[in-house]
């Protein structure tokens, strides 16, 4: 079976794609690192291999867990499975 | 675990200091841009001599200068490093660089070019070393153990992958080389912004912890003072962007996965200072690849680790430099740079303990001699750290 997402925490917000040339509506298999436990998901974008997509609905303003560590804010809402990136996602630093 | 790294052992070069070396360069080390053309005609007359040129040198002042001195010294006294040759444009840092390169019992000889001149100085140099390299030809290898092997890391051309798989391969050796008592180290201070937090809870005692704070802290003041917006343009690298990491923070918290689970942080440095125990090392530095691997060497470590996501080719002139990688693509795409490849860790068709002891067996087959993909390729970047401009 192919691995086709990579979640570092059970608690994340987001996956790490890591297969090239997703293309949206793809059904996802994704392994959650930390628990050793797999989740299945629908990409809702075209994702790039090494790129992230959102596990779980996020509003504007929300904080983004990583590592079940804060890696910056949310800009805009982000769709469960849509792309999360520089265009929606700012660091809390400098 | 397969590897038994108590009975591991290594042959290499032992030095006049005691220390162990895996590489056994002879070096023609200008002491300033002036003196590269006369450094590069004695490498290109001598076979065997590796001419380390670089940019600066001149009219540096203060820290910076002590720096400059250090990072020469250093590179002079590394144990990859049989012996050197010094050529500058004037007598005084010549000697001064000659001098310290010395103290460690290495053979090392000066040459000033001025009342020389080129021609005069690199027939002079060349028959030193001439002389030097038959030297070096002649030393035998002895066998050591593995904890008598210094092992320094740093990461670039960073992306997601890095933090899952890449990164973390380097912390499970790391936690097993600390485990053998062996001497290790890591950097880059701005990129662990967002993580520093996760690094000063593993310094081993408070002291350490606020010498830590203390260097990330003013690290931090120099972006405030210098920056033009969020550093977005920089840090994170486009080509950390695009591979798809998105902030400073998920950069620092792959980054950090580099000192394992085990390790605590036994000790800070200044840039190119040397350990003075065992444990793992903080060196206050640059992110940047060849400054911070510049660094390692001149802090007197024999081998590099180096996890790459995108690709990042990066090689030292006397530091050999072993990449690994858990990108598909890179691998697909880059394969010739790449030592070892732990992209199976993203498919789980190798799990951790795996990836680390291929690495540790890497590490091991380089010390060797077994010569790294940047090696093979002429990857020598030498790339000199600046703290502010020259008088």
């Amino acid at each position: 079976m192919t691995i086709h997402f990579v979640v570092h925490d059970e608690g994340d917000s987001v996956g790490v794609v890591v297969v090239e040339g997703l293309k949206a509506g793809t059904s996802l298999n994704g392994w959650i690192m930390d628990q050793d436990r797999m989740m299945a998901f629908d990409a809702k974008s075209d994702i790039p291999i090494g790129h992230k997509l959102a596990i779980r609905p996020i509003a504007k303003g929300d904080t983004i867990m990583k590592y079940g560590v804060d890696i910056g804010r949310a800009v805009a809402d982000i769709g469960a499975g849509e792309h999360l990136h520089v265009h929606n996602v700012k660091t809390k630093r400098w | 675990m397969g590897l038994n790294l108590r009975d591991a052992s290594f042959e290499g070069w032992r030095r006049e200091n005691g220390r162990m070396g895996v590489r056994n360069h002879v070096i023609i080390l200008p002491v300033d841009d002036l003196s590269n053309a006369a450094a590069e005609a004695v490498a290109n007359n001598i076979k065997g001599a590796l001419a380390i040129p670089h940019a600066y040198g001149r009219l540096q002042f203060g820290a910076d200068l002590e720096l400059h001195f250090r990072t020469l010294i250093g590179t002079g006294t590394n144990p990859n490093v049989a012996g050197v040759i010094v050529i500058g444009i004037e007598p005084g840092w010549t000697g001064r660089i000659v001098e310290g390169i010395a103290k460690s019992g290495k053979p090392v000889e000066g040459f000033a070019i001025e009342q020389n001149g080129d021609i005069n100085t690199i027939a002079s140099a060349s028959r030193a070393a001439y002389r030097l390299v038959k030297h070096a030809s002649k030393l035998k290898k002895t066998r050591a153990p593995l904890v008598e092997l210094w092992v320094s890391t740093k990461c670039g051309e960073s992306d997601t992958t890095s933090g899952l798989a890449s990164c973390p391969t380097v912390g499970n050796s790391y936690d097993k080389l600390w485990a053998n008592g062996n001497t290790l180290v890591f950097g880059e201070t701005t990129e662990l912004t967002g993580g520093e937090h996760l690094v000063a809870a593993r310094c081993k005692t408070p002291e350490i912890r606020a010498q830590f704070q203390a260097m990330f802290d003013r690290y931090q003041r120099v972006v405030e003072a210098n920056k033009t917006n969020d550093l977005s343009d920089s840090q994170p690298t486009k080509g950390n962007i695009e591979g798809g990491l998105t902030t400073i923070e998920e950069k620092a918290l792959g980054n950090i996965t580099k000192i394992g689970k085990k390790c605590t942080v036994d000790g800070v440095l200044d840039k190119a200072e040397v350990p003075t125990h065992s444990g793992l090392w903080f060196m206050d530095s640059s992110s940047a690849a060849a400054e911070m691997v510049t660094l390692c060497a001149a802090s007197g470590f024999a081998v590099h680790t180096f996890p790459t996501g995108q690709g990042n080719v990066i090689g030292n002139p006397i530091l050999p430099v072993i990449k690994l990688t858990a990108n598909p693509r890179t691998q697909r795409t880059m394969s010739e740079h790449i030592d070892v490849d732990v992209t199976g860790l993203l498919q789980k068709q190798m799990n951790m303990d795996e990836a680390g002891e291929a690495l540790l067996d890497c590490i091991l087959r380089t010390a060797e001699g077994e010569l790294t993909a940047a090696e093979l390729l002429g990857h020598r970047e030498f790339s000199l750290t600046r703290l502010y401009e020259s008088a």
